[in-house]
């Protein structure tokens, strides 16, 4: 630690070069932090949904709706706690730029389900009892400014109801919210109450969507997969399910390999940083031969001028990585709530792997230059 | 020697003594590369969506769906809208008199991604017998057509590439049945070739559905669809919107297309930052360099300009190379990459990247910019040296 103002002197011996270095390393670090944040989102993301439930879609596609009738048989399988049933509905508020999603389900079937959202017994009741009822999360009510009591008329792109018109209207019976931060985040969608839509809908009537299906112990929960799409098997609605973390991926991953193009930009971006970061290092340690040899006359040993070199590769790398990953956890946060990707622990540790693995490759080669600096030579000038 | 020759003489002095700097100048050329190499590639990706779906259909063919619906997956027709919508008079008559018009029907399938578990969502078209004289672009070019009646399928070409178990003879399980692949079919790099092609019938009694999902007609003359729509959309018999096949698609690239512009804009924004800064440490370290030849040439007279312009040209010499260099890797490593993604129909389209020439063009002139204002700071400088003081070096 003593030598700090001596590596921090090394360092700022040209100043516009190391500043300018610095800034690059700056930019490189950002779009680390961010894409690979991006990775992060797509590629574990829905770590907090719990292990214990399952969704459960028909096998050919989960945009065919199961019918209703499956409920009482899943409900017996051993092993299952709660099933409720979830059914997209497409509506469209007031433009279709405003999109936020809808699933019409049984309230009461909900409540048993996704004890991860929280909401005062009242609202609870009148959402069970109201059959135009729908409970809405925070997030949208704070954007859309609405209150219980409010009717939302919702335009569906999908169900088309009995009088042959799209229009619906739901009137607002609570506004939930997350039971954690992490679930506060998402309650930016509207439950519908199945009641209604089931009654006002010209077609489908009868089906359920697809089930949600809670079982006793998290551990069991492949196997109880298993026991449902067993009893499924060879009937006209074959089932396919998997947990609530698979079936949320299965969204992400569908949108093709982002993980293959993040990472590519990833190693575009660290290799040039790579290259020009390492290009000013030896330019610097070139420049400096006869002051290292000054240093080496001084009493310094040849492996503590190799340090030092060491030192100032890694004091360069690790400023510009901190401040550009502090950077990309600033911006993150003004993203609209659609793009929650977070710099997490697995970016901040890919970052700190990056430092060490650039400040090796950038800092060994200069440094094994002033490891075998000769006194005499570099203070001759030769 | 009049300005012009001094500037190309001092120009091509300097460009020649380039190699003695390499390594500095190599971060010019291998920084600008990367951006322009990130860039072009995430463009092109856009670009061969555009292509693949803007290149599906045709102006003389219509696609008559539900109204308001946003796509042929929320689109329910009943069977005796189908009629109706078949017996239009703009509708063309085949040799048996009959409107060429086919009822098609889109059901969701899940096939994995080849190497991957979980499923994607593909498009299985019910078409009728008809569908395949209306479209007179689509090929067989392995196996055979699908037999009415019998629960078999065709598949795209891009659709037996991108997913897994497609092969011809393949049998597939959809709702408790088995079908099998029969054929595979091209229809000239569009976006049907990322679906799975049936029997209208057929689909309609296996997936327990009526009616359709579209009309494809085809006009006796493109002249005739405006009526036409107008006919369709004011009978109050009937709830549909009509479009041209070819807008119908191009309409679809839209959001997609915005998501990746603002990715590349993005990525490419920042990349071209880092890569500016280290354009400005090269020059700046190559005028120091050059201070005591700079400062020769100023004592024999070369002008201010002259100097100026050689800073530069070594600038922008070095980050066109780089600009080429990137996008001749994106051309090398991307160019015709097949891939598939969510379309808006909810389904995947496969597309190919596409590297064309404009994307090259919009890349090298990022480069130039690039190079313009990493060299324009230390030329400045360059030009500004006092002779006296950058003789002694």
């Amino acid at each position: 630690m003593k030598y700090l103002g001596l590596i921090w002197s090394g360092l700022f011996r040209k100043k516009l070069r190391t500043t300018l270095t610095l800034f690059s390393l700056v930019c490189a670090f950002v779009l680390l932090g961010l894409l690979q944040a991006v990775n992060s989102l797509f590629s574990g993301g829905a770590d907090f949904l719990g292990a214990n439930r399952l969704i459960t879609q028909a096998r050919t596609s989960f945009t065919q709706p199961l019918p209703m009738r499956l409920l009482p048989q899943i409900e017996a399988v051993p092993g299952v706690a709660r099933v409720s049933h979830s059914q997209f509905f497409g509506g469209v508020y007031q433009d279709p730029r405003n999109f936020f999603p809808q699933f019409a389900v049984n309230p009461q079937r909900l409540r048993d389900t996704y004890p991860e959202w929280v909401m005062d017994e009242d609202s609870w009741r009148r959402f069970i009892t109201a059959r135009n009822s729908t409970i809405v999360g925070r997030n949208l009510a704070d954007k859309f400014g609405w209150k219980v009591g409010d009717v939302i008329p919702l335009n569906s792109f999908i169900w088309t109801k009995t009088d042959g018109t799209r229009n619906w209207e739901w009137e607002v019976a609570g506004i939930f919210d997350g039971r954690n931060a992490e679930w506060q985040k998402r309650a930016g969608l509207m439950y519908l109450n199945y009641g209604q839509f089931d009654e006002g809908r010209a077609g489908g009537k009868g089906l359920a969507g697809v089930f949600v299906v809670m079982v006793d112990d998290p551990d069991a929960s492949e196997r109880v997969a298993a026991l449902i799409d067993e009893k499924f098997e060879n009937s006209p609605d074959e089932t396919k399910t998997q947990s609530e973390q698979e079936f949320q991926l299965g969204f992400a991953r569908q949108l093709g390999d982002i993980g293959l193009i993040v990472n590519l930009i990833t190693s575009a971006v660290f290799f040039s940083i790579l290259f020009l970061t390492g290009v000013s290092m030896s330019q610097g340690v070139r420049e400096r031969v006869p002051e290292l040899a000054v240093l080496k006359v001084l009493g310094f040993t040849d492996r503590a001028v190799m340090g030092l070199v060491l030192a100032e590769a890694f004091l360069l790398c690790f400023l510009g990585a901190l401040a550009g990953m502090l950077l990309a956890n600033f911006s993150t946060r003004f993203l609209p709530a659609e793009f929650p990707i977070e710099t997490d622990l697995r970016v901040w540790a890919i970052a700190g792997i990056s430092v060490v693995v650039l400040t090796v490759l950038v800092g060994v080669p200069p440094a094994l230059h002033a490891l075998r600096i000769k006194i005499v030579d570099a203070l001759a000038g030769r | 020697m009049s300005q012009y020759t001094q500037v190309r003489e001092i120009v091509m002095m300097n460009l020649r003594s380039v190699p003695q700097r390499l390594g500095a100048s190599l971060v010019i050329v291998i920084g600008i590369a990367g951006v322009v190499g990130v860039m072009v590639a995430l463009l092109s990706m856009s670009a061969g969506l555009e292509k693949t779906l803007g290149g599906t259909g045709q102006d003389d063919r219509v696609v008559v769906t539900r109204g308001g619906s946003n796509g042929e997956l929320s689109s329910f027709l009943d069977r005796a809208s189908g009629t109706l919508i078949k017996q239009d008079p703009a509708i063309a008559r085949g040799a048996d008199g009959l409107p060429l018009a086919s009822g098609e029907i889109i059901i969701i399938t899940e096939v994995p991604r080849v190497g991957q578990k979980t499923g994607a969502n593909v498009t299985l078209r019910g078409v009728e017998p008809v569908g395949f004289t209306i479209r007179p672009e689509l090929r067989i070019v392995e196996g055979r057509k699908f037999r009415p009646g019998l629960r078999e399928i065709i598949v795209g070409e891009a659709a037996s590439n991108q997913f897994a178990g497609l092969d011809v003879g393949t049998p597939l399980r959809f709702r408790g049945s088995t079908w099998t692949v029969v054929g595979v079919f091209s229809t000239g790099g569009d976006a049907h070739e990322s679906e799975l092609w049936t029997d209208t019938e057929t689909a309609q009694s296996a997936f327990n559905r009526s009616g359709y999902s579209s009309i494809l007609a085809k006009l006796a003359s493109t002249d005739g669809f405006e009526p036409m729509k107008e006919r369709l959309t004011s009978n109050p018999q009937l709830n549909v919107d009509a479009k041209t096949e070819r807008d119908f698609f191009s309409g679809q690239s839209g959001t997609l297309t915005t998501v990746i512009g603002v990715l590349a804009g993005f990525v490419a924004l920042v990349m071209a930052i880092g890569a500016t800064f280290g354009a400005l440490n090269t020059m700046y370290s190559a005028v120091s360099a050059r201070t005591a030849e700079i400062g020769t040439l100023r004592a024999l007279g070369f002008g201010a300009m002259p100097v100026i312009a050689s800073v530069m040209a070594e600038a922008l010499a070095l980050a066109i190379s780089g600009g080429v260099l990137g996008a001749l890797l994106a051309y090398v490593f991307f160019n015709g990459y097949s891939v598939s993604t969510l379309g808006s129909g909810f389904t995947q389209v496969a597309f190919k990247f596409a590297v064309t020439p404009g994307l090259v063009m919009q890349g090298l002139a990022l480069s130039l910019f690039i190079g313009f204002v990493g060299g324009l700071l230390p030329a400045i400088r360059a030009a500004r040296m006092q002779v006296t003081s950058a003789l002694r070096g």
